[in-house]
C-alpha cells in the first residue's frame, strides 16, 4: 500500500510520477522528500502526475499543500496533472481545486510552466 | 515489550455456536486466535475492537469500515466515503488523542441496525472540543498542511457527535442506510 515515486525530465519541467496511496504513515513524508530533492536539485517547476494514486486522506491532502506552498515560496510552480475522480472530489469539497492549477494533458501542462 | 493483544467482541443477540459470516473476515484476518464473543441477532450486529496507538490500527480500522460498509449495501462511493471518515477519526484518536502513547488505547465499535451503520471511535486523550477546530475552508487556512480531518468526517457522513469522557473524546459517526424522510 506504500507510494512509489518515479521522476522524470520534460522540457525541463521534473514530472514526479506517483503511485500508490497519499497518506499518514506511507505516502506523505514520500512526497515531502521528493519535492525537497526536486528543488535541491535547482529545479522548481514540478509537475506531480496523481494518475496511479488510489487513494488520499487529509494527511495527504495536506502534504499536497506544503509541497505546494514550499515550491512558491521558493520562486517555483507546482501542479497537478491526471487526477482520479476520488482525489479531484476531494479537493472539490475542501476548496482545493482552484487553488491548485489542475491539468489533464502532460504536454500542455508541460508548455504552461513560466520558461 | 510486553505484546499487547487486541480485543475483539462480536454481538449478534443470543447465540455463540459459532460466528456468522457478518464481519468474520475481520476476526479471521485480525484476531484469529484471540478470544471473542458472538451472539445473534436478526435486527442489529455489533463488533468492536481495543487497539493499540498505532498507524496499523488506524490502518485496520478504515478496512473494517470498508467491510462493515460494504455489508451493509452502500454503494461504491458510499462506502469509500465511510471508510475515509473511519480512518478520519481513528487518525484523530491516535495522532492527536493519545499521541501515539503505547499505555493508551483506541475503542472502536461498528453497528449496523435497519437504519444505519453506526460507528464510534474512543481515545483516552486529553479531549478535543470540536468549536474550537479552524473552519479549513476560511481563506485563511485554506493553504494550512494540517487540520482537515474532521471536517472531512462531517462532510462523509450523515451525523457525527462529539462526547467528552474526562479524560478522551468518543466520536460517534451515524450513516443511514437508505435517506432520512423529510421531519424524522
Amino acid at each position: 500500500m506504500s507510494m512509489k515515486v518515479q521522476t522524470r525530465q520534460v522540457d525541463g519541467v521534473t514530472i514526479l510520477d506517483l503511485s500508490g496511496r497519499i497518506t499518514l504513515g506511507e505516502g506523505s513524508v514520500t512526497i515531502r522528500d521528493a519535492v525537497r530533492d526536486v528543488l535541491a536539485k535547482g529545479s522548481n517547476k514540478i509537475l506531480l502526475n496523481l494518475a496511479e494514486i488510489s487513494y488520499i486522506d487529509s494527511s495527504g491532502i495536506g502534504e499536497l499543500v506544503s509541497a505546494f506552498t514550499t515550491v512558491k515560496n521558493s520562486g517555483g510552480e507546482l501542479k497537478l496533472l491526471n487526477l482520479t475522480k476520488k482525489v479531484h472530489d476531494l479537493l472539490q469539497i475542501t476548496k482545493l481545486y482552484t487553488v491548485f492549477d489542475v491539468r489533464e494533458d502532460e504536454a500542455s501542462a508541460v508548455s504552461s510552466f513560466n520558461k | 515489550m510486553e505484546k499487547k493483544t487486541d480485543r475483539a467482541t462480536l454481538t449478534f443477540g443470543k447465540s455463540t455456536s459459532t460466528l456468522p459470516s457478518l464481519l468474520s473476515f475481520a476476526l479471521d484476518d485480525w484476531y484469529a486466535g484471540s478470544a471473542g464473543t458472538a451472539l445473534a441477532d436478526s435486527t442489529t450486529s455489533r463488533v468492536s475492537f481495543t487497539l493499540d496507538s498505532s498507524l496499523d490500527s488506524v490502518n485496520k480500522l478504515e478496512l473494517t469500515a470498508e467491510e462493515v460498509a460494504q455489508r451493509a449495501g452502500f454503494d461504491e462511493d458510499t462506502v469509500t466515503h465511510v471508510a475515509m471518515a473511519v480512518r478520519e477519526a481513528a487518525v484523530n484518536a491516535v495522532l492527536h488523542g493519545n499521541a501515539y502513547d503505547t499505555t493508551k488505547y483506541v475503542t472502536a465499535s461498528f453497528e449496523t441496525t435497519s437504519d444505519s451503520l453506526i460507528i464510534r471511535v474512543t481515545d483516552q486523550g486529553p479531549g478535543l472540543d470540536p468549536d474550537t477546530i479552524p473552519d479549513p475552508l476560511a481563506p485563511e487556512n485554506i493553504l494550512r498542511g494540517s487540520g482537515r480531518g474532521i471536517f472531512l468526517i462531517k462532510a462523509f457522513m450523515d451525523e457525527v457527535h462529539f462526547r467528552q469522557l474526562h479524560p478522551g473524546t468518543e466520536l460517534t459517526l451515524i450513516k443511514y442506510r437508505k435517506p432520512a424522510q423529510p421531519g424524522n
